[in-house]
């Protein structure tokens, strides 16, 4: 094998060479499990770390470059050791913890946020086969759905310890708005389920001949906003708004906590990243270049989605977050989950499968898709797509009578 | 099989020890305050600079209850429709039908909260 070849899947070939080498020295199959576990959870951690800390540049970074100014740009070239920077610096700060709260707690909360991030890379696949991820389970989307609505727990935990006001609104605000936003998203990857016919993640990238994004444009448009609101991103980000609640539930914490909080939130987004790529994207499939760099590629391409929305969009109120989850999304997904299962039902009884000919399916699903969400704004709105008041309001506006809400109804 | 959840256990292993470790590291080296704080200003909660009025540990109008409700039906729904999605090539018709049946009660559900107006912010 060649130099090339060797690099093209190096995480596979890492890990195959490793467990040969293991099997050679005539250990038992649990230690070989044992090392290889070791080895792979080293190389993820290398890929982890070193990523997020570029997503923390790169977010302050293209913002700026958004928003005409410079962004950090003193420490190193481009202000690339910022972020390293920062954490020297809050690694030093003072904790400060209330005397109020509740100790434990609140040292638990951003460890957990840490810990429900890092757990959900084990099922994501990095290259081709069963070694391709750090363990390919035959449940892998169930997994990722179960363990990363974990962090609910970890938001709560620590707007409930801080024993402040402002955390414990932020706190049941992240708690509404996350569960909320976890139906549609969990609702939007049946689609790509039901296409696949498995939970498994690696049968889930060998299916996509083409990106499933293109089968599913409805599905993905669903889970993209259902995790910018789970990731509490802007313009979602209702949960630690400035304006009204200082920053939600993490008004408590200082020094390496907060960072600990923060780091977790970045891991949160990579990985949130990642699914997107390997269940929309087709993962890390690609043609010319080495495997891991499709899939670093792909991942960024996602994150700089996420900033370019954030850059471009104003904060949402909190009663039209929910609402857009419970009267837009899933019915939407609901309705998503029905076309597919019809286009599955046509594919097995007149067609081989949908590889032959996908682009008719293509085309009637993007038009579906761009139908529904129009008709659906259309009646979201008419049916009061937030609070009611708010229409009462723009109707007395657009009859001339001003804002004034005492002023007498014509 | 059992060796796939094995390298689970090793990466929960792993995500414990690292925060715990990077908290642990900032316990050690972290500045540490030597000055008195004898009104107990400073390790009070925040509350925009006036002293604190009592603790947040109290009953509270909680208005995402119905959403919480709804959250369940919902999310046990979704339970029932993953391995329904999982074997959907072999129910073929029969499984899109009772599928549609059980996923438009739910509807009804969810239509009947919407014209309550259960999901608007009062």
């Amino acid at each position: 094998m060649g130099v090339w070849d060797y690099i093209v899947d190096l995480f596979v070939n890492v890990r195959t060479d490793w467990i040969e080498f293991l099997q050679g020295q005539g250990l038992a199959s649990s230690l070989v499990v044992f090392l290889d576990g070791l080895i792979g959870i080293t190389l993820i951690l290398m890929f982890v770390f070193p990523t997020v800390i570029i997503f923390i540049w790169l977010e302050r970074r293209f913002i700026g470059w958004i928003q005409l100014r410079p962004g950090p740009n003193r420490c190193g070239p481009f202000g690339l050791l910022q972020p390293v920077a920062d954490a020297v610096k809050v690694l030093f700060k003072e904790i400060i913890h209330p005397t109020e709260g509740d100790k434990l707690i609140l040292w638990i909360a951003p460890a957990l946020v840490f810990f429900s991030a890092l757990m959900l890379f084990a099922v994501i696949p990095i290259g081709e086969g069963s070694l391709g991820a750090l363990s390919d389970l035959n449940i892998g989307i169930l997994y990722i759905v179960a363990i990363g609505s974990l962090g609910v727990i970890a938001l709560f935990m620590a707007g409930w310890g801080s024993n402040n006001k402002y955390a414990l609104l932020g706190a049941m605000r992240a708690v509404a708005q996350l569960i909320s936003y976890e139906v549609p998203m969990v609702l939007a990857i049946i689609g790509v389920v039901l296409i696949v016919g498995s939970l498994q993640m690696s049968e889930i990238v060998g299916k996509q001949t083409i990106p499933f994004i293109l089968l599913q444009p409805l599905g993905f448009l669903i889970y993209f906003l259902g995790a910018l609101a789970e990731l509490n991103r802007s313009p979602l980000d209702q949960v630690e708004a400035e304006s009204e609640l200082t920053t939600g539930y993490f008004t408590e914490y200082s020094g390496m906590r907060f960072a600990t909080f923060f780091l977790g939130e970045y891991i949160n987004t990579l990985v949130v990243a990642t699914i997107v790529t390997t269940v929309f994207l087709s993962g890390w499939k690609g043609p010319f270049l080495p495997v891991w760099l499709w899939f670093v590629a792909k991942v960024f391409a996602v994150f700089l989605l996420m900033l370019w929305m954030r850059a471009t969009l104003v904060r949402v109120r909190v009663d039209q977050i929910m609402a857009f989850s419970w009267k837009f999304l899933i019915p939407l997904a609901l309705i998503n989950i029905f076309i597919t299962a019809g286009e599955v039902l046509i594919w097995d009884e007149w067609m081989s499968g949908w590889e032959s000919f996908p682009w008719p399916f293509i085309f009637v699903n993007w038009a579906v898709a761009a139908i529904l969400i129009l008709l659906w704004s259309k009646l979201f709105f008419k049916l009061g797509g937030g609070r009611v008041e708010v229409r009462e309001i723009r109707d007395r506006y657009s009859q001339g009578y001003g804002v004034n809400p005492s002023a007498p109804v014509p | 099989m059992l060796a796939d959840y094995g390298y689970i256990a090793l990466l929960l292993i792993a995500a414990i020890t690292v925060p715990a470790l990077i908290l642990l590291l900032a316990k050690v080296v972290a500045y540490k305050s030597k000055r008195p704080d004898p009104d107990n200003v400073k390790s009070s909660t925040y509350e925009c600079g006036m002293q604190t009025i009592g603790s947040s540990w109290v009953q509270f109008n909680f208005r995402y209850y119905f959403y919480a409700l709804l959250f369940v039906i919902f999310d046990i729904e979704t339970v029932f429709l993953y391995p329904w999605a999982v074997y959907f090539r072999q129910l073929k018709f029969f499984g899109f039908i009772e599928m549609l049946i059980f996923i438009l009660i739910l509807v009804v559900g969810l239509v009947y909260a919407w014209r309550k107006g259960v999901m608007e912010w009062k």
